[in-house]
């Protein structure tokens, strides 16, 4: 099975405020939408980024066959163990999903 | 009617000069760019200085300046300086004065202080009107009082009053990205729905267009919704383009919260005007029932001490992680030994491993071996001092450490002398929370100087 990545034009991930993570999935097409919104549950999205399902929200928006996730920051921006200061870097733990 | 002209994202990201021209040219109400954000971190505000040099600020300030006085209208920064603390709104002033110097320019202009003594943060605490948003930390009253910067975000209100003191050029401290945008359509009268989606679809300049770093974009704002016009050579704005940008940086694409109420564009219709201008109707302005502006804090959490080596030798690149959870076995031991502190109680110390795993630490999932590892040793204690010595202590392991005892002593890659190096503060951001407040400018200061 391919990777989302693979698949999606783009993934990108950012901050949004110190406190939450937003991810971004620009699937490209109608078609790559469809593939990628039922290849990945929130559940598989959660486990990945080692989180509780219940604090992701997700938003499907087929007008821009765009898949958003966004959650809590899973280290607070800046805190002493955080790796990533602008929250790029866990774009690439949702491009290697694999789609089911 | 309200044309307001955005020359970029941000102050100190630089514009398209052709682009502003073309703007100042098309008559626009007013000028507005955006000096902050928080996303490079807790320390700017910590510290409550600037991440963008002095130099580039002022080309690009004495720039905008001059483009605002040519087409005859007031130019507003919000949240100048980074974070907008009162430090970074002085600072902006005395930028300002220095490039109306040069320009041969005399101006009014108003200064919004956003800054929050942490009295007045721990009596809404008290009195109930300090509230937590989403995934906000614990916070108690020790926590407060130990933010060396709290500020406050100014909302459309506060905007609006500082344009009411008649002045050339606004100067604020921390306000949200829309603010500075949405004020003057408001004031107007124009579509509030509109007001804000504009503001929030024009808060990063052209980055709503097919060319995102040309920078420079106009805003029309009119009784029924707003038209977005990129204004770099080339640049196209599209329904998809522009809708797209509401994703950015924004937990929920379709709701965006701001004082005295939220934003939202669920039912919001993006269509063509023509191959570059869009045209936004239906979005809806929501108001609250209580007037409430969200507070950012920084304080300092503790002293890091970090110190880096490099690992070439491929026996110990093969077995890079057994070497390094050894070096912390044996350095959580030593230190306890030489000095009585504890590892995750008086001290934190990671090795993270650069080429392997530094960016998704346990996240990460590929397991392939690179032909070399950077080792970067982050130790935070409650003061320098400590922080350096558990440094001194590690240093030894992560230039010398044999992964056995039969092996002769390897020496690894030191880039500097001395290895470990004195970070400084450990900044860390400690408020998502809204403060309520009776009267918009309560918590705000306006002061109006003529230079």
């Amino acid at each position: 099975m391919p990777e989302l990545g693979q698949v999606a034009d783009k993934v990108r991930s950012k901050n949004a405020g110190p406190f939450w993570l937003t991810i971004d999935v620009f699937c490209g097409s109608p078609e790559a939408f469809a593939r990628i919104a039922g290849g990945v549950s929130t559940e598989r999205v959660a486990a990945a980024l080692k989180v509780d399902p219940a604090t992701v929200k997700r938003f499907d928006i087929p007008a821009l066959n765009v898949i958003k996730i966004s959650l809590p920051r899973p280290t607070v921006q800046g805190r002493h163990d955080d790796r990533d200061m602008h929250g790029a870097g866990w774009a690439s733990v949702i491009a290697e999903l694999e789609l089911n | 009617m309200t044309r307001i002209l955005i020359p970029s994202g941000a102050l100190g990201l630089d514009y398209d000069r052709e682009a502003l021209a073309r703007g100042v040219a098309m008559k626009p109400d007013l000028i507005a760019i955006d000096g902050g954000s928080t996303d490079s971190g807790p320390s700017y505000l910590g510290r409550g200085v600037s991440k963008y040099a002095r130099a580039s600020t002022k080309v690009e300030w004495k720039g905008l300046i001059a483009a605002a006085r040519e087409a005859g209208c007031p130019l507003v920064i919000g949240t100048a300086g980074t974070c907008g603390t009162d430090s970074t709104v002085d600072w902006l002033l005395d930028i300002t004065r220095e490039c109306l110097a040069e320009l041969y320019l005399d101006a009014r202009i108003a200064t919004l202080k956003c800054q929050q003594p942490a009295e007045r943060v721990l009596a809404a605490m008290t009195s109930g009107d300090l509230l937590p948003l989403a995934a906000a930390p614990e916070i108690d009253e020790d926590l407060v009082a130990s933010c060396t910067n709290i500020v406050a975000l100014a909302g459309a209100e506060q905007i609006a009053a500082a344009l009411d003191t008649g002045a050339d050029i606004v100067i604020a401290g921390r306000t949200t990205d829309t603010a500075i945008i949405s004020a003057l359509p408001l004031q107007r009268g124009d579509h509030a729905g509109g007001a804000w989606h504009g503001a929030k679809i024009g808060e990063c300049g052209a980055l709503c267009a097919t060319n995102p770093q040309s920078g420079v974009l106009l805003v029309d704002f009119d009784a029924q919704g707003f038209t977005v016009t990129p204004l770099a050579e080339g640049a196209r704005a599209t329904p998809r383009t522009v809708l797209a940008h509401m994703l950015y940086e924004n937990s929920d694409p379709f709701i965006l919260y701001e004082p005295g109420g939220h934003l939202d564009v669920t039912g919001a219709n993006y269509s063509a005007l023509d191959d570059t201008r869009v045209r936004v109707e239906g979005s809806a302005w929501v108001p609250s029932d209580t007037y409430a502006v969200k507070l950012e804090g920084a304080r300092i959490a503790g002293y890091q001490t970090i110190l880096l080596t490099t690992v070439r030798d491929r026996h110990y690149v093969e077995n890079i992680r057994a070497w390094t959870d050894d070096i912390l076995r044996k350095h959580t031991v030593k230190v306890a030994d030489r000095t009585g502190l504890t590892a995750g109680v008086d001290f934190t110390c990671e090795l993270r491993l650069i080429g392997v795993d530094s960016t998704l630490g346990a996240l990460e999932t590929r397991d392939t071996i690179p032909d070399e590892v950077g080792v970067l040793c982050v130790i935070t204690a409650a003061d320098q001092a400590t922080a350096n010595e558990i440094g001194k202590l590690m240093n030894p392991y992560l230039l010398h450490h044999p992964l056995t005892r039969d092996e002769e002593q390897p020496t690894f890659a030191f880039p500097f002398s001395p290895a470990e190096i004195d970070r400084g503060p450990a900044w860390e951001f400690c408020l998502n929370h809204v403060m309520r407040l009776d009267d918009p400018m309560q918590a705000f200061r306006l002061e109006v100087v003529d230079a």
